[in-house]
């Protein structure tokens, strides 16, 4: 091999990949935002933003816009170090997630053995982002929220970790491309049917995770004014945004990946075009569950505090771990369809 | 019994899913929003907005100074001087300013006026860009009812029959 040629396999190929990932998920991010405003507008009997652009679909772009043109300001005695690499902390876990998505059989940016374990870790760090957020803005607001989010994350991570566990009990691999081969068959053998309860609890726990409604106390607009970004404006405001977006349409690909067997198609393969598998039916997917995080949000008042915690603590994780021994009995006596690779 | 089946509907997120279903049915249902500028909801023959003095047909002020609206007026928001006018020597207002910062549209002087001469118009969209605008003089206000004259003698006609 030559030297141009290492250059292109190693380096060019890899950065037009994850520029071919990266950009797509920021633009996703504002139409998602849109999508957003005007689904619950909808829900609402509202219109949503219908101005800028044919039926608003430019709203996003100008907020983009007027937060980029906007000061940010640093608050009185804030650590000015961690104030402003807090934003980039919530903002590189969030995007380095997208590196072992698998969007098709063979398209993934890193095939990784752990690619779950990965997965985990990065998911994780985000809350690294949210606690230096609120400790260094020096304000009690955001400090507050910041104690919400960490503890609600940290969790919900465990109900989420457990779940994920009862997959990997069923496919015995890490590999996130071996989990969806693991699905393959029709509608029934994808592993929401075998693990359902288990399914509803890490979606649940995904919009705990991304403190979304109705578990988004750490923003709490009635009692802490915004949680852990109360200080925080303009641009460093908008990372914030794009990483909490970025995450819920990451759980939306999870769920779609793990449990909804990913870029696999519902139909039988006789049904010709529709049969076959292919990233459109994982955009499909996720776009469902991206659905589901403002159906969420439109529908549900925000829970307690107490109460989320209960629900972690006593709830989710003791069923998890139910599960994971009902999982194990599923693949010992051989209860589920498995696919290749599993 | 009752705890039993608590426990299961909590469990199944049975309301859960029954507040989504209410969700999901008003996101198809025709929408309330008004697009304001462009649609506008209808206005009551009674509406009070912006006021206006009013003329008899033969182009004569109908406002004789009797002050009625100035005395009931609870805001004080009008300022009335008088004096025999100099054709004629009838008795006339030389002065009849609405400070519109101070009127309440209660709509006392509109039921005050033996005349029917101060009323409140459909007029709603208006707006002062400089200080002092806020007061509107007689001739302003006789303009403004020049000019929705056909306006407001349609409302009153209207409304004639319930005064």
């Amino acid at each position: 091999m030559t030297m141009a040629d290492q250059l292109i396999h190693h380096l060019l190929i890899p950065v037009l990949f994850i520029l071919a990932i990266l950009l797509p998920l920021i633009i996703s991010v504002a139409m998602f935002v849109y999508w957003e405003r005007k689904v619950i507008g909808w829900m609402h009997v509202r219109m949503g933003p219908n101005k800028i652009g044919p039926l608003g679909m430019l709203q996003a772009f100008a907020d983009v816009v007027k937060l980029l043109l906007k000061e940010v300001i640093l608050p009185t005695n804030a650590n000015k170090f961690l104030y402003y690499l807090a934003p980039m902390l919530a903002l590189v876990p969030a995007m380095a997630a997208w590196a072992v998505v698998p969007f098709g059989p063979e398209t993934v940016l890193a095939n990784v053995n752990a690619g779950v374990l990965y997965l985990l870790a990065m998911t994780s760090m985000g809350v690294y982002g949210i606690i230096l957020a609120g400790w260094s803005s020096n304000s009690r607001y955001a400090m507050l929220g910041a104690m919400r989010a960490a503890a609600q994350v940290i969790s919900y991570e465990l109900a989420m970790g457990m779940s994920i566990v009862c997959v990997l009990v069923l496919t015995g691999s890490l590999n996130l491309t071996a989990i969806v081969n693991a699905q393959s068959g029709n509608f029934f053998d994808w592993f929401w049917l075998p693990l359902l309860p288990v399914f509803v609890i890490y979606f649940v726990s995904g919009v705990a995770e991304t403190n979304r409604a109705p578990f988004d106390v750490a923003e709490g607009e009635s009692e802490i004014v915004a949680g852990f970004h109360v200080e925080y404006s303009g641009s460093a405001f908008a990372i914030f945004f794009l990483a909490e977006y970025a995450n819920m349409i990451l759980v939306s690909f999870l769920a779609s990946i793990l449990f909804m067997g990913g870029w696999l198609s519902p139909f039988p393969e006789s049904w010709g075009f529709i049969g076959h598998g292919g990233f459109h039916w994982l955009f499909i997917k996720a776009f469902f569950f991206a659905f589901l995080f403002l159906w969420f949000r439109a529908s549900f008042p925000r829970y307690r505090y107490d109460q989320i915690m209960r629900l972690g603590w006593k709830v989710f994780i003791p069923i998890t771990i139910v599960w994971v021994l009902v999982a194990g009995c599923m693949k010992y006596f051989g209860w589920v369809h498995l696919g290749t690779g599993a | 019994m009752t705890r039993v089946t608590q426990y299961f509907k909590s469990l199944l997120l049975i309301e859960l899913f029954q507040g989504m279903a209410l969700t999901m049915r008003y996101m198809f249902k025709p929408k309330y929003t008004m697009r304001y500028p462009m649609e506008h909801i209808p206005k009551s023959n009674r509406f009070r907005g912006l006021h206006a003095l009013r003329r008899y047909a033969n182009g004569e002020e109908r406002c004789i100074a009797c002050k009625l609206c100035e005395a009931v007026c609870p805001a004080l928001a009008i300022t009335i001087d008088s004096a025999p006018r100099a054709e004629d020597g009838q008795r006339r207002t030389t002065r009849y300013d609405i400070d519109l910062f101070k009127c309440i549209f209660c709509g006392f002087c509109e039921e005050s006026c033996p005349v029917d001469s101060i009323v409140e118009t459909h007029v709603h969209e208006y707006h002062m860009e400089h200080r002092g605008e806020n007061v509107v003089t007689k001739a302003q206000l006789l303009a403004i009812g020049d000019r929705f004259e056909q306006d407001i003698a349609a409302a009153r006609a209207q409304d004639a029959a319930y005064r």
